[in-house]
């Protein structure tokens, strides 16, 4: 792989690392496919892919947070069992202790290594005021905007002199402009050899998140998680959006992650792939049906026809916001999409163009046309004289496919479809499903 | 605010020393006194003065109980929580035992823990202490472990993976994670507790057992005597010291304690109208408690905290080939081996117990557990009935509110028990007064559950949804149907749970008392627990325990657990 530079040892070493669910049947439901994955001194990986395939289990699993269903995480060559040595984590949600103060935030870590008082104050005032948290010292948690968390969070996260940093989309939980300046002010630290850390994971979901901080960018792809992309950045600090190269870097990764998985494959191969992807349980994209009017509206204004990181762009969308949505319209056809291209399908244009009785109907047809959940669902309950199931009934069957949360979603996002559809109707509070007579 | 001038803060610091020292004068003779009583020889029959001028030291005396009970308590319940939680196999044993345990009345135990105790210390005044401790201690312990379960249990993920990969020792991650998380729940279950344990004093206080009489000097026995002998004026004094104690307990703890939870709570963004307490804000920033607090305690956390620091040793660990602890898992099964032998004789000798009891005894005690079953209710029913609309209007009206929340929470703290006797005064004369008295003995022990709540519902119908009720001009019977009573809905529940069971609980003090010198008894499942203890018949009180934590559990798993989820699920009010 392109990944593997000869010559430097990595600090963090993934080996056929995999994440499944053993099922009682012998089956086994694979979160991440088998990956090899190095973390190697003096770089930032950001680590990217939608929501949902898996980039939090990778995380937690090179920090040794989640155990390996196989493989194994190295640690200088050595394998690691439990927690990785010498790592840190930024997280999303700060995960500070409400009920400690800034400074006790941030020399909670060091307590734990046994560092007398003395030595823990110096060394946590030292990081306070590096990531510019002077003068709030004794301030608790909720009095902090949520960018100051963050920085409390990162010197948490420092003060131990992390080897690696591990990032869990930290910044996804503040607004643009705070974002924008944390991602500085962390490019600073790093760059200007502030801190001893040796390297930088991030994981992200944010295109341009990835190119402004990355080194090295792996996108990932999902069903099960598995690397489905690799970038190499080149670019000097600080890169700017309105750079030609900039754009072009992200439009690359636009496409990467809009592509079909196995680009090389043979047509034999992808037969074969094809049916591989017959026998297992479509997976749906966690969307609501309403978001789907929007987009095929905006579509036809274009012509039927749009690049769609241009889209996004020019309504002022992360890059990324729209690919949810996206994937709904390619999996019920009503889009195509071609290297970041997506173009309208006479369906699409049809739905788009119909009053709200008739869209019910086009979105029924697709539905029952291209997702065998929805149209088993619909014969299951065809099949009971009293057209009624407990929607326990279809969890039971999706459970063998997907872990517990996901199936859960999956059965909440396929009620969704199915009573926009008018498939059936469905009773919260008994947890039944009825078919909708026709 | 900071702006006050310091001298008057430093004159308040002052005085709040002064009473600190004063108090701890007071402590010491306390604990002189109270030395001086429990290692002495066993005064078993102790005669209770009914003299108004012995009350301030019962006072202490039950006050000590209650307190020494609360703290094993507490540490008792952190254990069995902490357990609980973190072992996925202990757990499977240890939640529904604690359904069971919380639903066995006070007075089941008392023969066990006497026996044992009296056994343990027999020429000490120490053991009847110890046993009526430990009675208290059984009806203010299970919440409060559930409490510190249910915290654990929800403690955000990412919080636990921080302490875990900041490599926090258990002793560091249980004093900065999860005591702290579990702070507020386990603050307002120990006020619970603590007022379920004044609720029980009297019947912990004394008590006969077989053809001994117990009785240990303190407020219950104080108030028991009074009672049975039918001295009006010593009842009144006696009420009015037990309320005393409590508001001042009220003022002086807990008050104080609950604003400084406050600082416990999970919010990433502070509230407004947050909790201000003068008086507390003045021992936090001045007073000797804190200073002595800086000063000695907590060196000695942080040495702990240090000397298990663990960090940098786990840290190593983690890369050498890791060691399951294999060899100790056989040690884990000697143990199980052993708990299941001591079960099954437990089973075996209960079975005996049950076996002495024929057919008709078994008719007799279903009889009284429906009995029982009934007056519950029907005491549920009418709690309901009058606290729905008045708490409603609490919590509808802010300036109702304000004036009505202390007066509730004034008549909250005063326990049944101790006005049951001025009750009984008055309607035992009446005919069925012994039946309208246990009901009231319930109602009075278990409404305030569901006002608190059902005010708290209210409170928290969103504005908006009044308005639409209001602009679709919604009459009254609509407003009820379709805004009020689904918006209170889950918090009802909430009460009545808790109401039920305290009501199941209180049956054996509200169905048995002893009364002017005689037995004063309604027919049920609570006096049939309560004479059995009595007279020692201990086949009966093993029976008649059983089915009522049957009963009592049953009933929350096809009742309350179910409405409890329709509660959570299609009445919760969401944004």
């Amino acid at each position: 792989m392109s990944s593997v530079i000869t010559g430097v040892e990595p600090i963090i070493e993934a080996r056929k690392l995999e994440k499944f669910y053993p099922q009682p049947d012998g089956q086994r439901i694979q979160v991440i496919a088998p990956t090899d994955l190095a973390i190697y001194p003096g770089q930032i990986i950001a680590l990217l892919g939608p929501s949902g395939c898996g980039k939090s289990t990778m995380l937690r699993m090179l920090t040794g947070l989640s155990p390996t269903s196989n493989g194994g995480v190295y640690w200088h060559g050595q394998p690691v069992a439990g927690e990785t040595p010498n790592v840190s984590i930024v997280f999303q949600s700060f995960a500070l202790f409400p009920w400690m103060t800034v400074i006790e935030n941030v020399e909670a870590p060091l307590e734990a290594r046994g560092v007398p008082e003395f030595e823990r104050h110096k060394r946590a005032l030292r990081i306070i005021d590096a990531v510019g948290l002077d003068g709030f010292e004794s301030a608790y948690p909720k009095e902090l905007s949520g960018g100051m968390k963050q920085r409390v969070g990162v010197a948490r996260a420092l003060v131990v002199e992390p080897e690696v940093l591990f990032m869990d989309e930290p910044f996804s939980a503040l607004d643009v402009l705070t974002a924008e300046t944390l991602r500085g002010e962390l490019l600073e630290l790093w760059l200007g050899n502030k801190i001893p850390t040796r390297a930088i994971f991030i994981v992200t979901h944010n295109i341009e998140e990835a190119v402004i901080l990355a080194d090295r960018i792996i996108v990932l792809g999902r069903n099960p998680a598995h690397i489905h992309a690799e970038f190499t950045v080149e670019m000097a600090h600080p890169r700017e959006h309105k750079e030609p190269k900039f754009a072009e870097l992200v439009d690359q990764i636009y496409r990467a992650l809009t592509r079909p998985d196995h680009p090389e494959a043979t047509p034999a191969e992808l037969q074969e792939l094809e049916a591989a992807k017959k026998k297992r349980v479509l997976m749906l994209p966690h969307t609501r049906p309403g978001g789907i009017t929007g987009l095929l509206e905006i579509l036809v204004d274009h012509g039927g026809r749009a690049n769609l990181h241009a889209l996004a762009d020019e309504l002022s969308l992360e890059v990324d916001a729209l690919l949810p949505t996206v994937e709904t319209l390619v999996l019920l056809g009503m889009l195509k999409l071609d290297e970041g291209v997506a173009t309208i399908t006479s369906d699409g244009e049809a739905f788009a163009k119909a009053d709200i009785q008739e869209r019910k109907k086009i979105f029924r047809a697709a539905v029952l046309a291209h997702v065998p959940l929805l149209r088993q669902m619909e014969q299951a309950l065809k099949a009971k004289t009293n057209r009624t199931l407990p929607a326990e009934f279809f969890q039971d069957l999706l459970d063998e496919h997907f872990s517990a949360e996901e199936s859960q979603r999956q059965l909440e996002t396929a009620i969704q479809w199915g009573r926009y559809a008018e498939l059936f109707d469905y009773d919260a509070a008994s947890g039944k499903l009825t078919l909708t007579e026709t | 605010m900071e702006a006050r001038p310091t001298g008057s803060r430093r004159a308040w610091g002052f005085l709040i020393d002064i009473a600190v020292f004063v108090s701890v004068f007071a402590v010491i003779f306390g604990l002189y006194s109270i030395g001086r009583s429990w290692l002495g020889p066993v005064k078993v029959e102790a005669e209770i003065s009914q003299d108004p001028r012995s009350l301030p030291l019962y006072a202490m005396y039950s006050l000590v109980r209650i307190l020494v009970a609360y703290a094993l308590s507490l540490v008792f319940a952190l254990a069995y929580g902490y357990i609980a939680a973190k072992s996925k196999r202990a757990e499977i044993v240890l939640i529904p035992l604690l359904d069971i345990l919380q639903s066995i009345p006070v007075l089941s135990f008392l023969p066990g823990v006497m026996l044992a105790m009296v056994a343990l210390f027999p020429s000490r005044q120490l053991g009847v202490e110890l046993g009526s401790i430990i009675l208290i201690f059984t009806g203010q312990v299970w919440n409060i472990a559930f409490s510190f379960y249910s915290s654990l249990k929800t403690i955000p993920r990412d919080l636990r993976e921080a302490a875990i990969i900041y490599r926090f020792s258990r002793w560091q991650r249980f004093l900065e994670l999860d005591l702290p998380f579990s702070t507020i729940g386990l603050v307002w279950n120990s006020m619970m507790s603590v007022a379920g344990g004044w609720f029980f004093l009297m019947a912990c206080e004394m008590f006969v057992l077989g053809d001994k009489d117990f009785r240990l000097p303190g407020l219950g026995s104080y108030l028991q005597t009074a009672a049975g002998s039918g001295n009006t004026r010593a009842l009144l004094w006696g009420v009015g010291a037990m309320v005393a104690v409590i508001v001042l307990m009220d003022q002086l703890i807990w008050r104080p304690v609950i604003m400084w939870a406050d600082k416990f709570k999970f919010e990433q963004v502070e509230s407004s109208g947050s909790a201000h307490y003068s008086l507390l804000n003045f021992i936090r920033r001045e007073s000797f408690l804190i200073r002595m607090y800086r000063r000695m305690l907590h060196p000695v956390v942080d040495w702990l905290t240090l000397k298990f620091a663990s960090g940098a040793k786990r840290a190593a660990e983690t890369i050498a080939a890791q060691q399951v602890a294999r060899s100790r898992r056989w040690i884990g099964w000697v143990f199980a081996g052993l708990g299941a032998l001591v079960l099954v004789y437990g089973v075996y000798r209960t079975i005996g117990e049950l076996a002495e009891l024929h057919l008709a005894d078994y008719f007799e005690l279903l009889r009284s557990a429906g009995i029982t079953f009934l007056r519950v209710n029907l005491s549920l029913l009418i709690g309901a009935a009058w606290t729905i609309p008045v708490g409603v209007a609490i919590g509808f009206s802010p300036r109702l509110a304000r004036l009505m929340q202390p007066l509730v929470q004034l008549a909250a703290s005063i326990p049944a028990t101790a006005l049951f006797p001025v009750i009984l005064l008055v309607l035992i004369r009446l005919r069925g007064g012994v039946e309208i008295a246990a009901m009231l003995l319930m109602l009075l022990g278990t409404q305030w559950y569901i006002l608190f709540n059902v005010i708290a519902g209210a409170m928290a119908i969103p504005t908006d949804l009044k308005e639409v009720a209001q602009i679709f001009r919604f009459d009254s019977f609509d407003r009820w149907r379709h805004l009020i009573l689904p918006g209170i809905f889950p918090y009802l529940v909430t009460g009545m749970v808790t109401a039920s069971g305290g009501a199941w609980n209180a049956s054996i003090i509200a169905e048995y008392f002893h009364f002017q010198g005689r037995i004063v008894q309604a027919p049920g499942l609570g006096s049939t627990i309560s004479s059995a203890s009595d007279a020692g018949h201990f086949n009966v009180l093993l029976a008649s325990t059983l089915i009522m934590a049957t009963v009592v559990v049953l009933i929350n798993r096809l009742v309350w657990r179910r409405l409890y989820r329709l509660a959570s699920t299609r009445f919760k009010l969401e944004a």
